[in-house]
């Protein structure tokens, strides 16, 4: 008996011994507030990577990689910074998948990324003011800047013949910065915003807003908001007094349950969410309908950033975020062994031979400037009350 | 002649329709408080989530009865569970007096005391809502949505501006011209109302007359259960039904009670109206009613718009705060707004 209970822990010692460790990433998200519907699916995006990784042993000598939840609420900018605050003081997280809305995200840079040197790949912080910001090389993402989408829905709106379009945006940086982009780009191309006005979300009563959109008038409304928020309410609103027929629904407009409570008055309205028709996508599509979730909108980017985040420290050898910070935009790019969602292990093994890889990934990744994805966009048509790909851009 | 009717309507579509229907449920909310402000002497705080609370009632009963088929289209289903809800909430609230106010009441305890509880019982009522149904949107109206919609309007009458004008805007006019009515000849015709003013009124003196002091609080909460989930399923069926926008409509609900004169009943339905109203009227773009009431190519180019949307919620707080300052009991001359 005793010489087993030596064999067992002799066992259990020589099983850890090669510097393995537990790395911990925080997924912080907004589980609660405006895109409450979305972050289940983008969470279990980045736990699919991360389970990947820690099942196949190959990563910095058989560490394990465990995921820690955060909630950022995606508005309140202080329980975000709290949250991550406590993550990485008390659960000491290595690095940090997130945060989604681009204001907390910018508060949980500012706050707690760059005082503690810990690395943040955001999967949906899409507001071009973070093009800019100082991180010290600490900061990430896998979701293109909005600079970038309101060129792509410009050329949409060009292509279906608008002439001018009434504009209405969330009141926070991720509408403000949306909105300017898309009217910047949309009057280059000789087009009109009749108004541009903000929204609060939150609110039971949208009449004003849309009594100011419908007298200022145009072909569409452009509806820079939150599905399950004012973004919603407006366009309710709007059908209800027969402001508008059309919408234009950006990213953050963008999920099953829109559809679903407007009902058949939203057919033919369209929009854009960031995605890719690369051979990724559909594989990412597979895994995530195995794992029993849905790979809605900014899931496949989690994914990415996850994996992105655990094939740097393979390259740098490290599970410290300064090692690490460095090798992001090497993986991420060519040149290198081409690798898609399911061959994580693969790209380890590369690495960990001193080869190189390039991280295609779910979402097509391919980190340009300061490190964001350069943008691929799918065309969303709602057709037969439901969200269908038009085509991708 | 076009013109002008033009012009009319599409003030009737983006501002008085909507602005009818949205005073209308600020005025039943607003009643409500003004009536416990009246009689139990305390400003609660709970009365939105109350609100939320008998909505949440309502729309669970409407479920089950739209899962048995009960259906009175083309009106809502929601109807039908409405009394169902009140009688809910007036158990909920009979159960927090028992358990919270008669304690104070018995103790003489001063207004802000019983504020401070109500805003406990606020939160208590928050995270029961949220247990029971959820914290998102719920959809439950039922029913023919429109009375006349925008584009049927335009066909019938030729003209190039339309009217919509929904179920639920319909029911929630008439159902606040029969309430208020209802709470009127209440109050003034019957012996229990005549006791609860004569209460309101003077507390000692209506004691000395004989009135169950523990009667008129019976009642009051009863009117207030009914008053608050009427208001509630209103809202719910005209927009729709989350818990945080019901928190959030205590706000308006209580400016429309102080613009009016807390404790006054005419004046709570007034401030409904005039809340509810500023904040459309002002911050709505005239650019296109002017087009049609001004002869020629007078019509201006930019929107004319007083207020950008932005400050929608500034307006009904800047009335609120000049009303304060030059009436501080209200337009109607309620008890001191202290």
């Amino acid at each position: 008996m005793k010489k087993l209970l030596v064999a067992t822990a002799i066992a259990a010692l020589m099983s850890t011994a090669v510097n393995a460790e537990t790395i911990k990433l925080g997924v912080i998200l907004g589980y609660t507030g405006p895109i409450e519907s979305l972050t289940p699916d983008m969470a279990a995006g980045a736990e699919l990577a991360i389970k990947e990784v820690s099942m196949s042993g190959a990563l910095l000598g058989g560490s394990k990689v465990m995921a820690i939840r955060g909630d950022t609420t995606c508005t309140d900018s202080a329980a975000a910074t709290a949250a991550t605050e406590r993550l990485v003081t008390a659960d000491k997280i290595n690095a940090i998948v997130g945060g989604d809305c681009s204001g907390v995200t910018t508060a949980m840079l500012q706050n707690v990324a760059l005082a503690n040197g810990i690395v943040m790949v955001s999967p949906s912080a899409t507001s071009p003011a973070l093009s800019t910001i100082k991180d010290n090389g600490l900061f990430f993402r896998t979701a293109p800047s909005d600079a970038r989408q309101g060129q792509v829905l410009t050329a949409i709106l060009k292509e279906k013949g608008v002439k001018s379009a009434a504009l209405t945006y969330t009141n926070n940086d991720y509408g403000k910065g949306l909105a300017n982009s898309i009217k910047t780009n949309f009057e280059k191309a000789g087009g009109k915003i009749t108004i541009s006005a903000a929204h609060e979300d939150g609110k039971g009563d949208y009449t004003a807003e849309v009594g100011a959109l419908a007298a200022a008038g145009g072909d569409v409304l452009i509806v820079a908001g939150y599905l399950d928020q004012g973004g919603k309410g407006i366009i309710q609103a709007a059908l209800d007094t027969g402001a508008f027929d059309t919408f234009v629904l950006p990213d953050g407009m963008i999920g099953d349950s829109l559809p679903m409570a407007i009902g058949s008055d939203l057919n033919g309205s369209y929009g854009t969410v960031p995605g890719t028709d690369s051979p990724g996508a559909a594989k990412f599509g597979d895994m995530a309908k195995a794992a029993g979730f849905k790979a809605g909108p900014f899931s496949s980017e989690s994914y990415d950033a996850a994996a992105l985040i655990m094939l740097a420290m393979q390259a740098a050898g490290s599970s410290q975020s300064k090692m690490f910070k460095d090798k992001i935009m090497g993986v991420a790019n060519a040149p290198g062994t081409k690798i898609y969602p399911g061959e994580l292990a693969k790209g380890l093994k590369i690495l960990k031979d001193g080869g190189e890889i390039d991280y295609v990934g779910a979402s097509a990744v391919e980190l340009i400037g300061a490190g964001e994805s350069a943008g691929n966009y799918r065309e969303i048509l709602v057709s037969g009350g439901k969200n269908t790909t038009a085509r991708f851009r | 002649m076009d013109d002008i009717f033009n012009a009319l309507i599409l003030l009737s579509n983006f501002v008085i329709v909507p602005g009818m229907a949205y005073g209308s449920q600020l005025a039943i909310g607003a009643l409500g408080v003004t009536l416990i402000y009246g009689i139990l002497r305390f400003s609660n705080f709970a009365h939105g989530d109350t609100m939320a609370f008998g909505t949440m009632a309502t729309i669970l009963l409407t479920w089950a009865l739209q899962d048995w088929g009960v259906s009175i289209s083309p009106l809502p289903t929601a109807l039908l569970a409405l009394p169902f809800g009140i009688a809910c909430t007036v158990v909920l609230l009979l159960l927090t007096d028992r358990l919270v106010y008669r304690f104070l009441r018995r103790e003489k305890a001063a207004p802000v005391v019983f504020l401070i509880a109500s805003v406990g019982v606020m939160f208590v009522l928050n995270g029961l809502v949220r247990f029971i149904i959820g914290p998102n949107d719920q959809r439950f109206a039922d029913g023919e949505r429109f009375i006349m919609k925008a584009r049927e309007f335009k066909r019938m009458t030729g003209l190039s501006e339309g009217v919509a004008f929904k179920t639920s805007q319909g029911l929630t006019i008439v159902t606040a011209v029969i309430v208020v009515a209802a709470l009127f000849w209440f109050l003034n015709r019957t012996r229990a109302g005549k006791s609860m003013r004569a209460y309101s009124d003077n507390e000692d003196l209506a004691l000395l007359s004989g009135i169950n002091p523990e009667r008129v609080v019976l009642i009051t909460w009863t009117l207030a259960a009914a008053l608050a989930t009427i208001a509630g399923v209103l809202y719910g069926l005209d927009k729709s039904f989350k818990p945080f926008t019901y928190f959030q409509l205590l706000l308006p609900i209580f400016a429309a009670a102080i613009v009016g004169g807390l404790g006054n009943p005419l004046g709570a339905i007034a401030g409904g109206f005039i809340i509810a109203f500023s904040e459309v009227t002002v911050t709505y773009a005239y650019r296109k009613f002017l087009a049609y009431s001004i002869p020629g190519d007078w019509a201006p180019e930019g929107l004319v718009q007083l207020l950008s949307t932005d400050y929608k919620f500034a307006v009904s707080f800047v009335i609120l705060v000049l009303v304060l300052l030059l009436r501080p009991t209200g337009i109607f001359g309620g008890r001191t707004a202290s």
